[in-house]
């Protein structure tokens, strides 16, 4: 499998003086295309502030990160939201919508911030929301959706630009255990692919079977565990 | 090409904007009446210099003189007739007259008594006549003939005719034609032509009698030597425009009127900016998660500028364009059934508006802005 994601010896602190904490200390982390990679681990463990530095969102105070072999945090700052706009697709822990655009707008966003023409944009849009089976409700504004329908409005959103890395963040925190298991086995089976590398933050041990491999953090350092490990837990 | 651009990016920001009802209702009306009081007021003080300088603007010479301690046209200092011999005999002068200009108490037929400008134009030029809409200016050398100004005071003569008599310090008077002027008197009194001497018979005066002594330069390039010789005597010469300036300045500097015009003018901006720039950042607060996951996403922080300023810019010239269209509504509406009601809207007036319409925007927008750049992605993944 080639390598997708590659972060080596990234360091974080937070704070000053006597509040400074090293949130996310020394770590090697890589994913591949073609995976599903879950990083997990309790509250304050470190898990989004590396979600964040892989993403290209916070820039690690040592260490390197590579995606597909090229360094995102030697980019300039135009640059680097550019790349993130084209190959990196991101579903946020509270989706984020827009609440005065419709479903089908909300889901157009990235190809507009490509300049992308807008009918054009929104054929795209009500394509991919036709793929996460929202296809009637394009017209509808997020705020009338729900849980489980503004997460895949998110998912559309994230895959509209056909990126080859999908950023998640706590993806069923919001949802019951059923809609939950239900979306993830969706984002496994229809768009994982061999050009696809997804890597999810959640702390939601009833995904774990959909995942390749599990990466634990503790205190700011990653465990390697093997899936079946915490299945046993 | 940036527009172009940026044409899908300022359309989510245009929908952002009005899609929110509520927050775009209090926009438009904080920068609707911002915008209508600082017109209105400014209008209003517009209206009371115009009219100040009234027969200024209607007897329409080029160059006045006056005595030097003159401030405005209805306070005249009698000046000898020598100064208008003196006058006439300046190299550059094309002609020299006297104009008399004075209040009186008139009689009406119903026994009533009515304050009225008296103006009495040179008899043998009759420079600065009105006009006329009925009669004939000839006939202002009727015997005991007067002109009556169709203005908005017109009717406090009890709308006179042609032939209509009054008293005039035990004098008959006769209206012998009705004119019109191009502004009415800021006093809220009617105005009467006459002749000069006439005007000098009826009315009790002083050992000067002439009021202003026009006067019409050869050519323009005539004024400043003019002005040089005049002042050499100890009077003053000005032109038309340097007169309305100095009667301005009286009203605008040494009276309550400017400052109290200014207080209100300075409020309603002060109001403006409060309502619109409280609601435009509390609507970037609202949405600044959403904004930051954009940035998370790809957006550069120059496209969400962009859109902020899009929205500004959108809610002040709607909220202008309203302001404007509103104050433009109630002056007619006023003007209809208030004669006396001096508002007008100048380039000057609109042009000042749009410069605090744009500071309001710029304010508004300021705080939004800031607030959006400073926000980072990570704080959108960290909740």
């Amino acid at each position: 499998m080639t390598t997708a994601i590659q972060a080596t010896s990234i360091n974080k602190w937070f704070g000053e003086g006597e509040a400074r904490t090293h949130a996310v200390k020394d770590v090697n982390f890589e994913a591949n295309f073609g995976e599903m990679v879950y990083v997990v681990g309790p509250s304050g463990s470190g898990k989004t502030t590396l979600l964040s530095m892989i993403s290209g969102i916070l820039r690690p105070d040592s260490g390197a990160v590579t995606i597909e072999g090229a360094d995102i945090w030697s980019l300039a700052a135009d640059a680097l939201a550019e790349f993130r706009l084209r190959r990196i697709g991101f579903v946020f822990q509270d989706y984020h919508l827009f609440p005065r655009l419709t479903t089908a707008e909300n889901v157009a966003l990235p190809l507009i911030l490509q300049h992308r023409d807008w009918d054009e944009a929104l054929s795209e849009a009500r394509r991919d929301l036709e793929v996460v089976g929202l296809e009637n409700r394009a017209r509808l504004p997020p705020v009338k959706l729900s849980g489980g329908e503004q997460q895949r409005v998110a998912i559309a959103r994230a895959i509209i630009s056909r990126p080859d890395i999908m950023i998640f963040d706590e993806p069923t925190a919001s949802l019951d255990g059923d809609t939950g298991r239900t979306i993830v086995q969706f984002v496994r089976e229809h768009l994982l692919s061999d050009k696809r590398c997804i890597v999810i933050v959640t702390h939601d041990s009833r995904i774990y079977e959909f995942a390749d491999r599990i990466l634990k953090m503790e205190d700011g350092r990653v465990t390697g565990v093997e899936r079946s490990e915490l299945d046993a837990q | 090409m940036i527009l172009e651009l940026q044409s899908g990016i300022l359309r989510i920001a245009y929908k952002l904007l009005v899609n929110d009802r509520t927050k775009f209702a209090a926009l438009l009306v904080g920068i609707t009446f911002a915008v209508f009081l600082m017109i209105e007021m400014t209008s209003l003080f517009a209206g009371i210099l115009m009219r100040s300088s009234a027969t200024v603007i209607n007897i329409g010479a080029s160059i006045w003189v006056m005595d030097p301690s003159v401030q405005t046209v209805a306070n005249a200092i009698p000046l000898p007739n020598y100064v208008l011999d003196e006058v006439r005999s300046l190299p550059g002068v094309k002609y020299a007259v006297p104009l008399y200009s004075g209040s009186a108490l008139l009689k009406l037929r119903d026994g009533s008594y009515q304050a009225a400008n008296i103006v009495g134009l040179d008899d043998t030029s009759l420079i600065g006549s009105p006009q006329m809409v009925a009669g004939n200016i000839q006939d202002i050398f009727a015997e005991n003939a007067f002109i009556a100004i169709e203005d908005s005071e017109f009717y406090k003569l009890e709308s006179p005719h042609i032939g209509t008599e009054f008293e005039l310090n035990d004098h008959r008077g006769k209206i012998v034609g009705l004119a019109r002027v191009s502004s009415s008197s800021l006093f809220g009194v009617p105005t009467l032509y006459t002749t000069y001497y006439r005007a000098l018979q009826y009315i009790p005066n002083t050992r000067f009698t002439i009021s202003y002594i026009l006067v019409e330069p050869k050519t323009p390039a005539d004024v400043a030597a003019i002005k040089e010789r005049v002042a050499a005597d100890g009077y003053l010469a000005l032109t038309k425009d340097e007169f309305m300036s100095k009667i301005s300045r009286f009203y605008m500097y040494q009276t309550g009127i400017g400052t109290n015009m200014l207080l209100m003018t300075l409020i309603s901006f002060i109001v403006g900016l409060s309502i619109s720039g409280q609601t435009f950042y509390t609507f970037i607060l609202e949405n600044i998660d959403r904004f930051g996951a954009l940035k998370a996403i790809g957006a550069k922080s120059r496209e969400l500028v962009s859109m902020i300023l899009f929205q500004a810019t959108f809610v002040a010239l709607t909220g202008y364009g309203f302001g404007v269209g509103l104050c433009a509504l109630l002056i007619w509406l006023a003007r209809a059934h208030l004669p006396d009601y001096a508002a007008m809207i100048t380039f000057l007036n609109l042009g000042l508006a749009f410069v605090m319409v744009v500071i309001i925007a710029a304010s508004s927008s300021y705080f939004g802005v800031r607030k959006v750049l400073l926000i980072e992605p990570f704080d959108i993944f960290r909740g």
